[in-house]
């Protein structure tokens, strides 16, 4: 047990795993990502890179809605940009898929800064209304741009190689996946403790005072939507070369919605809140398919009534969590932590 | 085309300033200037203009005429987030901080302008960009932190303090701009009288130990006479007098304006 924090220089105090006891629990948990593709079954391992494209998107999304306080109701269209982009370099234009996963990010980043503009002057739902307008552009464009994208029929896109090496399994895509992970939250976990991460707060909670203290309010909002776009477009290219085909069906405007909820379940304004809604969002649908069909299966039950029933538990299972921890997944982790810390006493 | 000396020697100047709400005439050729150095505080009845001035200093407001010229410079004309970087700090009436943010977050954040690391630098976090970090958090840490005595509270969330300290949270994020000139909207608001005390020893070794030129609005008259060394008086957006506190509190006009006609004779006993 710990009684207190102790630090002799200030690099130590602004360091984000505190102790060694926290360390070496990441380190165990690390070690655990590693070898979990050697031991877990292909739908697991397809599970778990579903989730790490969730959890890169989300965490862009929480950059820009749960740090800037700007509403996004479009960020399936800038993963969609991400992965169409990544598609036509990849398949046309003989680009290697390692130039253009950062260049489908920059394009998705590009289309985020041309949405963000109307963010200086309209603010909360008006934006979102404009983001949202974002969203059913892009996907007429998907499906209408076809001398591009081939409309509904979608593009084929190879697998990721490592010179012979090819990433088509889901047991290579993953360490892929991990990496860009471990890369996207920790660039966000940063960049929300210096300069511009602190800019962006600062908007959400008084934009005008933000401008008194010398924060240019365009700029920054528009570096937010760029940067949030970026995730969105990296975490949409990983997406297609894994599942090694692209089309409008798979940026779906619930797909935005999907987002934004795992950025609210997990916690507003908290990178680790949006890797646990994310991880949330993938996996409990999947738990709930599995077990409804265990249910229906056991018990002959009817599965028509039965297997949509798995939606509602979802919906509700949301609404309790909102109800009785509106701060989010990351605050109830927050709270676990508290208690530990001084467990087994009282105070 | 005045006595050039006396305006070469103001480091803040407003020259006849009209500012309007509809019909109502917030500021009506408001004229004053602020030496380097000084403190400098503005006082009037309710609704006199005087946050109005301020605001207009800082580009909140955008004076209909007139001219704000800060170190020869004319500022009305520029965009808001620009005046931090000419060094105008300021704080406000109500407390403007960021609730959710922590003590020392909030004061980082006033260094805004004054660091460099960007989106790139600042998500990797590493060499310039965390030396940078580390060399500001040092200067907050032992500059102002200590300065402000609020040593104990710097990790705690804003919205949890009393509202004594946040007052001085916000003035420690104003120091935190590194400023020429300190614009504090009634610094002493709603504290005791230990607090109030604190707060003009605070202003006062802010102007002395940094060199800071001090604009000040408050409605408590002991801390306004104490420590001001001119004081300048609105009264429905008009100036009606400026000068040292001991001229000001015998100034007839000022007493009028403040108690009414008939109270006059009365505060001069008083006084």
């Amino acid at each position: 047990m710990r009684c207190g924090d102790f630090k002799e220089n200030y690099i130590k105090d602004e360091e984000i795993f505190q102790s060694l006891f926290v360390k070496f629990w990441l380190g165990l948990f690390l070690a655990f990502l590693l070898i979990f593709p050697f031991i877990a079954n292909p739908y697991a391992l397809y599970v778990s890179n579903m989730i790490g494209f969730a959890v890169i998107a989300a965490v862009g999304l929480n950059l820009l809605t749960g740090f800037t306080g700007q509403i996004s109701l479009g960020h399936a269209a800038f993963a969609g940009v991400g992965g169409y982009t990544a598609a036509v370099l990849i398949t046309r234009f003989d680009f290697s898929f390692w130039l253009a996963l950062p260049c489908a990010g920059v394009v998705a980043a590009l289309a985020g800064l041309v949405i963000g503009i109307p963010s200086l002057r309209v603010k909360g739902l008006y934006l979102c209304i404009a983001t949202l307008a974002a969203q059913f552009i892009f996907e007429f464009i998907f499906i209408h741009w076809e001398s591009i994208t081939h409309g509904v029929r979608g593009i084929n896109v190879p697998p990721p190689r490592i010179g012979s090496f090819l990433l088509n399994t889901e047991k290579r895509f993953y360490f892929l996946t991990l990496f860009m992970v471990i890369l996207a939250v920790g660039y966000a976990r940063n960049l929300v403790r210096t300069r511009v991460g602190r800019a962006f707060v600062a908007i959400r909670d008084r934009d005008l005072a933000a401008e008194i203290i010398g924060i240019n309010l365009f700029r920054y909002k528009l570096t937010s939507f760029a940067i949030s776009s970026f995730y969105a477009g990296v975490a949409g290219a990983l997406w297609v070369s894994f599942i090694r085909i692209v089309t409008p069906e798979h940026f779906p405007f619930h797909l935005s919605i999907q987002y934004l909820a795992m950025v609210i379940v997990g916690g507003l304004g908290s990178v680790l809140g949006s890797v646990f809604g994310a991880i949330f969002m993938t996996l409990v649908p999947e738990i709930l398919n599995v077990l409804s069909g265990a249910l229906v299966e056991s018990f002959k039950l009817s599965s028509q009534v039965f297997i949509p029933l798995k939606e509602v538990v979802f919906g509700s299972l949301i609404v309790v969590f909102l109800i009785f921890e509106p701060l989010g997944l990351a605050e109830i982790w927050r709270r676990v932590k508290a208690f530990f810390l001084l467990w087994p006493f009282s105070y | 085309m005045k006595d050039h000396k006396e305006q070469e020697a103001y480091q803040l100047e407003v020259r006849d300033v009209h500012l309007s709400f509809g019909g109502l005439k917030a500021l009506n050729g408001v004229s004053t200037g602020v030496k380097r150095g000084e403190i400098f505080s503005i006082i009037g009845p309710n609704g006199a203009g005087k946050t109005c001035l301020l605001n207009c200093i800082n580009r909140f407001y955008r004076p209909e005429k007139g001219r704000i010229m800060f170190e020869g410079r004319d500022i009305s004309r520029l965009k808001v987030h620009k005046i931090a970087a000419l060094g105008v700090a300021r704080t406000f009436q109500n407390v403007e901080l960021f609730g959710h943010m922590t003590v020392l977050d909030n004061i980082r954040l006033g260094g805004h302008v004054h660091l460099k690391s960007g989106s790139i630098a600042g998500g990797i976090y590493f060499g310039k960009a965390r030396n940078e970090e580390m060399a500001f958090r040092r200067h907050i840490e032992e500059r102002i932190i200590d300065l402000l005595e609020i040593e104990q509270i710097r990790k705690k969330t804003v919205h949890t303090l009393p509202y004594g300290l946040q007052k001085r949270v916000e003035l420690a994020r104003a120091l935190a701009m590194k400023p020429k000139i300190l614009l504090l909207d009634e610094p002493a608001t709603g504290m005791n009288l230990e607090e109030t005390e604190d707060m003009a020893r605070f202003i006062l070794d802010i102007n002395e130990e940094w060199g800071v030129t001090i604009v000040l609005i408050e409605h408590d008259m002991g801390v306004v006479m104490d420590i001001s060394d001119r004081v300048c008086v609105l009264d429905f957006g008009q100036k009606i007098a400026e000068g040292k506190p001991r001229e000001i509190r015998h100034n007839e006009q000022v007493i009028k304006a403040y108690l009414g006609e008939e109270d006059l004779a009365y505060s001069r006993l008083g006084a």
